[in-house]
């Protein structure tokens, strides 16, 4: 394990800019959210979650797949590059690392998805551990370890120091090519990263929705809970806006579009909302009518089908930016907590 | 709290209102939801705190084609929502029992969060009731306290006051907040420069993510089908390859609402990513104020709407040039 003084950071955060691109917590008017550095901005490695998810870094909002341009009766058609660099993130959480494990298995599986696939191929991932978790993070009920985060490089801020262990092949060049500014951590060192863990997972013990039991939501449910009454329910507060879908960092579903740039047409894709109502929409209509049945879509996916899908494996990863940021304060939480209480049954 | 759930069984029990709309408890100090309560037993979930700060007018119009008449509770403010409603003819008046409540100001957890309280467990002094100016939160991290000022919403320091525009019947008392200047922020961006102000804006909206959350939860956004929805539009409801794209929803959105706009605050509140929207608003509210007379949207039914009726001494179309 390595270390490097909170005040040195800034060197840190230069010289791997240097090498490629970083993308870090940035503090822009207010909010915290992943943004490219430059020596200008604000990094804020302390506040505990960006706004949005940094799943942007390998699956942007919006990015171009093709430009057609048209120029008298010649018409051309350029593919948007892929990613062909490496750049860093730095300073996600181990929430945030197990989501992109989530999109992995959406955009790595058959037929893989090469403009994520490459942004997977070339980024490198600097996890920071959850110095002090919050009432809104529930990573342990979907078995996250916060304290000990899996990435290229685990990283911890414990006192005046970041302590910095690559775990795999490119958090070893990484790490390499940051040498001279950190500095082995020694025993006291390993020894303050070992208190961070113990204090961090003490929290997390003590956190409200640690204990929040996944009892009865599985792949083979799906019949039980799509037919509860509950839903009825639930959804009425929803004022059917994408706040939930787009601070996520495992909701991908996305919509192509094409814009018109006068003298062409650029192709793009963008986060889409199931929130929404024109969302898989096709020819003949929409195939989920009413916002009941877009709001119980977004977590019968997450509960049901994704792990129907996928081995079990939830798309959730308990961050809980939808518990802090929903205008309606609905969330996934309330929802699971509800057909506890109730059974499934009304 | 206990009169309002009384007077509200009442009114459910003598056949008045068919179903109550209020807010309901969350599972944290700080997340109550809206929500209907129709049986006695609902009633165990009901809360009215400082945390309510969610405007149940917009609500109204889903409540307005069910059958029967709903109890709603109004905040001085969702007051002037709900008129403006009345008068767009949204909402129908013979649907609803309004119940005016009291305000001593909204709290912003946001705020709260911002002094670095993390790791909330429980907040006391939040209560209509209490009479403490201070906020006390347990923590995971220790006990913390902030003043009830500190962690209010934006809006209750510019509040209109704590008079409730229309109601069937009044409840509980109110505190005045007000202690700015609503139209200061305006003011200082209109002293910007070109340059400053599309700096200031660019930066702002650059943080928007088209999530819609302004949009939907503005009770003058009342159309039943937004044009950013609609698929023939090149401009669409999610985020677009061009970020000019995306500026142009929010102007939309101001030009679209001004003059009918209460200034209730709820785009801003809402807002994940903390984008002052009322701003927009308010620069409207302010022009039409300078150019066609105080006019306050929301606060008399009856009243002629600045930009829907003439008058000879309206200010003429050049006006824009010729401002200072």
């Amino acid at each position: 394990m390595l270390k490097i003084e909170k005040e040195k950071l800034p060197e840190l955060f230069a010289k791997i800019a240097a090498g490629q691109e970083l993308y870090l917590p940035v503090n822009i008017s207010g909010q915290v959210n992943f943004a490219a550095w430059d020596e200008e901005v604000q990094v804020d490695l302390t506040t505990l979650k960006s706004v949005k998810s940094p799943k942007d870094a390998f699956f942007p909002q919006s990015e171009n797949l093709y430009t057609c341009k048209r120029e008298g009766k010649k018409i051309t058609i350029e593919p948007e590059e892929l990613k062909n660099q490496s750049f860093v993130v730095f300073g996600m959480k181990a929430c945030d690392v197990q989501g992109l494990k989530v999109l992995d298995q959406v955009f790595l599986s058959d037929p893989v998805d090469t403009f994520y696939a490459a942004r997977r191929e070339h980024g490198v991932i600097v996890a920071l551990a959850c110095h002090e978790p919050e009432e809104t993070c529930f990573c342990k009920v979907f078995g996250i370890d916060c304290a000990e985060p899996a990435a290229d490089v685990a990283a911890w801020m414990a006192g005046e120091e970041l302590f910095f262990k690559p775990l795999t092949e490119k958090g070893e060049a990484l790490t390499k090519s940051l040498e001279g500014l950190l500095t082995p951590a020694g025993e006291a060192g390993e020894q303050a990263v070992e208190e961070e863990k113990a204090a961090i997972r003490a929290i997390v013990e003590k956190l409200p929705y640690s204990n929040l039991s996944l009892e009865g939501w599985n792949g083979d449910a799906l019949t039980e809970k799509f037919d509860s009454p509950l839903w009825e329910e639930l959804y009425k507060p929803c004022l059917a806006c994408g706040t939930c879908t787009f601070v996520c960092p495992t909701c991908q579903c996305y919509d192509i579009k094409d814009y018109n740039t006068g003298h062409g047409v650029q192709r793009y894709r963008c986060w889409d909302s199931c929130m929404y109502s024109d969302f898989t929409m096709m020819a003949h209509g929409n195939n989920r009518t009413s916002q009941m049945q877009r709001f119980r879509q977004r977590f019968m996916h997450k509960l049901v089908y994704f792990p129907a899908n996928n081995d079990g494996m939830y798309s959730c990863v308990g961050c809980g930016r939808c518990v802090e940021k929903c205008p309606a304060a609905l969330n996934i939480v309330k929802v699971i907590k509800s057909f506890q209480k109730q059974g499934g049954e009304k | 709290m206990q009169e309002l759930i009384k007077r509200a069984k009442e009114l459910l029990a003598d056949g008045t209102v068919v179903r109550v709309l209020g807010w309901k408890a969350g599972d944290l100090p700080y997340n109550p939801e809206p929500a209907y309560f129709a049986k006695d037993t609902d009633f165990a979930d009901f809360v009215y705190n400082g945390f309510c700060g969610a405007n149940l007018s917009k609500y109204m119009i889903e409540a307005s084609k069910m059958e029967g008449k709903t109890l709603v509770f109004l905040k001085p403010c969702d007051t002037y929502s709900f008129n403006q409603l009345l008068k767009e003819h949204r909402v129908e008046r013979e649907k609803a029992y309004i119940i005016g409540v009291g305000c001593k100001g909204k709290l912003d957890i946001e705020k709260i969060k911002a002094l670095g309280i993390k790791g909330i467990q429980s907040i006391s002094g939040a209560e209509l009731t209490d009479e403490a100016e201070t906020l006390t939160v347990q923590t995971l991290y220790g006990e913390k306290t902030c003043a009830y000022k500190d962690a209010m919403l934006e809006r209750c320091h510019v509040c209109k006051g704590k008079e409730h525009k229309i109601y069937d019947e009044l409840l509980l008392t109110s505190r005045d907040t007000t202690d700015a200047d609503r139209f200061a922020e305006v003011a200082r961006i209109e002293g910007l420069s070109p340059e400053e102000k599309f700096a200031f804006f660019q930066k702002e909206l650059g943080k928007c993510i088209r999530c819609n959350a302004c949009r939907n939860v503005c009770p003058a956004c009342s159309c039943r089908k937004c044009v950013f929805d609609s698929n023939k539009f090149d401009s669409s409801q999610k985020a677009n390859a061009d970020s000019f794209e995306e500026k142009m929803f929010h102007i939309i959105r101001a030009f679209h609402v001004a003059g009918r706009c209460t200034d209730c605050g709820e785009c801003s509140r809402v807002c994940p990513q903390g984008i002052p929207l009322h701003l927009f608003n308010r620069k409207f509210i302010k022009d039409i104020d300078e150019f066609y007379g105080e006019y306050q949207a929301g606060e008399d039914v009856d009243a002629d709407a600045p930009l829907t009726s003439f008058t000879f001494e309206d200010v003429e179309p050049s006006v824009v040039s010729t401002r200072s």
